[in-house]
């Protein structure tokens, strides 16, 4: 493995791709979208996209927000060269929703609001608390594990190139 | 934040490396051994160290308090003493009028407004009590990884400092590359692929 903090800035790219592709594929593929739990599940953009441009040794910043929030403005950041540097979902399964944000750079997942849980009373209720919180934690968890190996595995192959890239400049042209 | 929050943010790691047998023992020895001590009558500006998830103000790491289910949780404890910028020069204005007018002098030399300076301070500091930042942990110890409720990055250092102190053990911090290499389950072809990667660009 290479050193810590040299792979952290010589892959710095890794995570912007990703989440620019997470993107596309909840725009375009939502049936791998769904496949990517147990249980079926949809995936939406929540109510926030950060995109940058990092071109020419600036750093321009462009942040979209809102529930009903035209996305437009981000597709044309696109085309100028950006990157999605923070993408808010959300996903539900069966009448349960979790809605986060994951940061490019970093891979952090901020925000995390999961289905409610039963309030605290007693210790005995504490120790029932963090476990079902832990349960559902992990359920957002797994899913971006899921998601995001699905993009590495694209990304490490071959038809990264030939077929995915293609596709998104479609998508990001049309 | 708590873990227990209506929002949460976290920062994931991997633990390298496994305590020594038997386990819940050297936990426990090793959580009281950097368990946060009170500043309030100290000096020190700042304390960090282990507190109890469920007591964050009264650390309490007997039996296996810390164990919840097939997890350790427990939370790090930041307390600082801020005094304002405003307010120290306040007093040390105070302080040098008051030493002036004591010698009849017209001006006191750099060191000794120095030495005003590092005395206030410390008596600020006494006087005011610490503010406690308490960020909780889990640690699924059996599949080595770690989530800090965390995503400040003072407080990701000193969890990582302390943890490594405590322990004995690294954290590695899962942002894409390592998050790639370590836990996504790649095969040797597909990381040595990963490596050599470069940037994408998507413009025509």
């Amino acid at each position: 493995m290479l050193d810590v903090a040299v792979s952290y800035n010589r892959h710095k790219f890794l995570g912007y791709e990703y989440l620019t592709w997470l993107w596309f594929a909840i725009e375009k593929d939502q049936d791998s979208m769904r496949k990517l739990d147990r249980e079926p599940l949809s995936m939406q953009i929540g109510n926030r996209i950060v995109l940058e441009n990092r071109q020419k040794d600036t750093v321009e910043s462009i942040t979209i927000k809102g529930d009903d929030a035209g996305l437009e403005e981000g597709i044309l950041a696109l085309r100028k060269g950006a990157f999605v540097a923070e993408l808010n979902l959300s996903f539900e399964t069966g009448d349960q929703e979790w809605r986060f944000t994951i940061k490019a750079e970093s891979l952090h997942i901020v925000g995390l609001k999961c289905p409610q849980t039963g309030s605290v009373n007693s210790e005995e209720d504490l120790e029932g608390a963090v476990l079902e919180k832990v349960y559902l934690y992990d359920k957002a968890v797994r899913l971006t594990d899921n998601i995001f190996k699905q993009f590495l595995t694209l990304r490490v192959s071959g038809d990264w190139d030939k077929k995915v890239v293609p596709l998104m400049r479609q998508w990001i042209y049309s | 934040m708590g873990l227990l929050s209506s929002a949460v943010s976290m920062t994931r790691y991997r633990v390298e490396g496994k305590l020594e047998e038997p386990i819940l023992e050297t936990m426990a020895k090793c959580l009281k051994k950097s368990a946060i001590p009170e500043v309030d009558d100290d000096v020190s500006d700042k304390v960090v160290g282990w507190t109890s998830f469920d007591k964050p103000f009264n650390p309490d790491f007997e039996g296996s308090s810390f164990v919840i289910g097939a997890y350790f949780v427990f939370s790090l404890r930041i307390d600082k003493k801020i005094v304002a910028s405003s307010v120290i020069k306040k007093h040390c204005d105070m302080e040098a009028a008051r030493r002036l007018a004591a010698t009849g002098r017209q001006y006191l030399s750099r060191d000794e407004r120095r030495e005003i300076k590092e005395h206030v301070i410390n008596v600020l500091t006494l006087r005011i009590p610490a503010t406690p930042n308490v960020y909780d942990l889990i640690w699924n110890y059996e599949e080595s990884s770690l989530w800090f409720f965390s995503t400040l990055k003072s407080a990701n250092e000193e969890l990582e400092t302390l943890f490594f102190k405590s322990f004995q053990l690294p954290l590695i911090r899962l942002f894409p590359y390592t998050a790639a290499d370590l836990v996504m389950g790649l095969s040797d072809t597909q990381r040595d692929a990963l490596v050599k990667l470069s940037a994408t660009n998507f413009t025509e």
